[in-house]
């Protein structure tokens, strides 16, 4: 404790990993339905909803990249923390090494997400 | 001991630093009558079994907070944890979790004293007043703002509850981080600046994960844990708006 005080930057990744938390909490089990049960089992939604021009139009639009961005970009940085404080937990302690591996693929997932959806155009 | 008498095991975590190497367990076998608290069990074992087992209490009556253990791995204030809840299985009885033995159950807190005098525990006025000027007023709702945090009488069961400060000591902790809440929400106090420094350093706030065992073992019903959050998310403002009113705390 005698030591100088070193301000934290844990605020940045709490606070990424508190919007993913929310935002996956909020949708997360909804995409699964969609995604996981609705659309390959045929319930509820119409055959094509997630058709692949149906889809590319959802993505090109402005709205739909953001969306797309944020689901993906945030649910990794929720992720990564957790893990990272899942892995101090049991005893693997947060060393830089564990915190490149991630909050390192977190950032690459989030590059090659906005990448991607700045690649297919508008 | 009559023959119809009842008797309990008592199981104690031993360590005497002058000769043990490590600490050991022994049981004991004591009277038993279904008003008996831990406490007592333990007290008996002093009296009339072993004087050489050490542990620390005083008022008996979960207000002094210095008799906390564990108690069949729960951290719990001895004196208010009845042996009739365990009988008639035995019961076991340890030095608190996460801090060092001094010796038998008793446990160095010279890490927490250390903490508690980091936070600033009293007021720092916001403004001094002469005598003439008379008290510091507060409403209800002021007075409500910290109480809840104020009733903790430093027993350190929540310490032992929070799997982060036994995974790093250097955590400032529950019960610090109450403390100074306490103090940081208190109308007549102005010392919030200096004690944020301590809450969004690497010892701060951000250690927790927000397991909440520590509120449910505080007897006082003081919810460090609520304190901690509700830091987390003073302690993120701080962090992005600094630039924004830059005043203090930032380094
Ligand atoms: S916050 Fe509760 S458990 Fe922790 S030291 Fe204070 S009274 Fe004890
Ligand atoms: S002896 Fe004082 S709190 Fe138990």
């Amino acid at each position: 404790m005698k030591a100088p005080l070193k301000r934290s930057n844990a605020p940045i990744f709490w606070a990424l990993f508190g919007a993913g938390g929310m935002l996956s909490a909020l949708i997360g089990p909804m995409l699964v339905f969609i995604t996981g049960l609705a659309l390959p089992l045929g319930l509820l939604l119409p055959a094509d909803t997630m058709s692949y021009p149906k889809m590319l139009a959802f993505a090109q639009n402005f709205i739909g990249k953001g969306f797309i961005f944020a689901v993906i970009a945030l649910f990794l940085w929720h992720a990564a923390h957790r893990i990272f404080h899942s892995l101090h937990d049991i005893g693997i302690h947060a060393g830089t090494g564990a915190k490149l591996l991630c909050y390192g693929s977190a950032l690459l997932g989030t590059l090659i997400a906005a990448y991607a959806l700045l690649a297919i155009g508008f | 001991m009559s023959e119809m008498q009842k008797t309990i095991e008592i199981e104690v975590l031993r360590y005497h630093p002058e000769k043990d190497k490590e600490p050991h367990r022994q049981v004991f076998e004591v009277p038993f009558t279904d008003d008996m608290s831990v406490l007592q069990g333990v007290q008996y074992i002093k009296d009339y079994l072993d004087g050489s087992l050490s542990f620390r209490w005083s008022c008996r009556m979960a207000i002094c907070g210095s008799c906390g253990m564990m108690i069949n791995g729960v951290p719990n204030l001895s004196c208010q944890t009845f042996l009739r809840d365990y009988y008639p299985a035995r019961v076991r009885v340890e030095a608190l979790a996460h801090f060092p033995i001094e010796r038998d159950l008793v446990i160095n807190m010279e890490g927490f004293i250390e903490k508690l005098e980091s936070i600033q525990p009293y007021i720092i006025p916001k403004e001094e007043r002469t005598l003439a000027q008379g008290e510091y007023l507060q409403t209800p709702e002021q007075l409500n703002a910290y109480e809840q945090f104020s009733s903790c009488i430093n027993c350190l069961l929540c310490y032992a509850a929070c799997p982060q400060f036994g995974l790093n000591s250097s955590f400032i902790g529950p019960a610090a981080t109450a403390l100074l809440h306490r103090y940081n929400v208190d109308s007549r106090d102005g010392g919030k600046a200096e004690r944020m420094e301590l809450i969004n350093s690497e010892e701060g706030v951000f250690n927790c994960t927000a397991v909440g065992y520590c509120s449910e073992v505080c007897p006082k019903h003081v919810d460090p844990a609520n304190a901690v959050n509700q830091n987390k998310t003073n302690s993120a403002a701080d962090y992005f708006l600094r630039f924004l009113a830059p005043k203090g705390g930032a380094k």
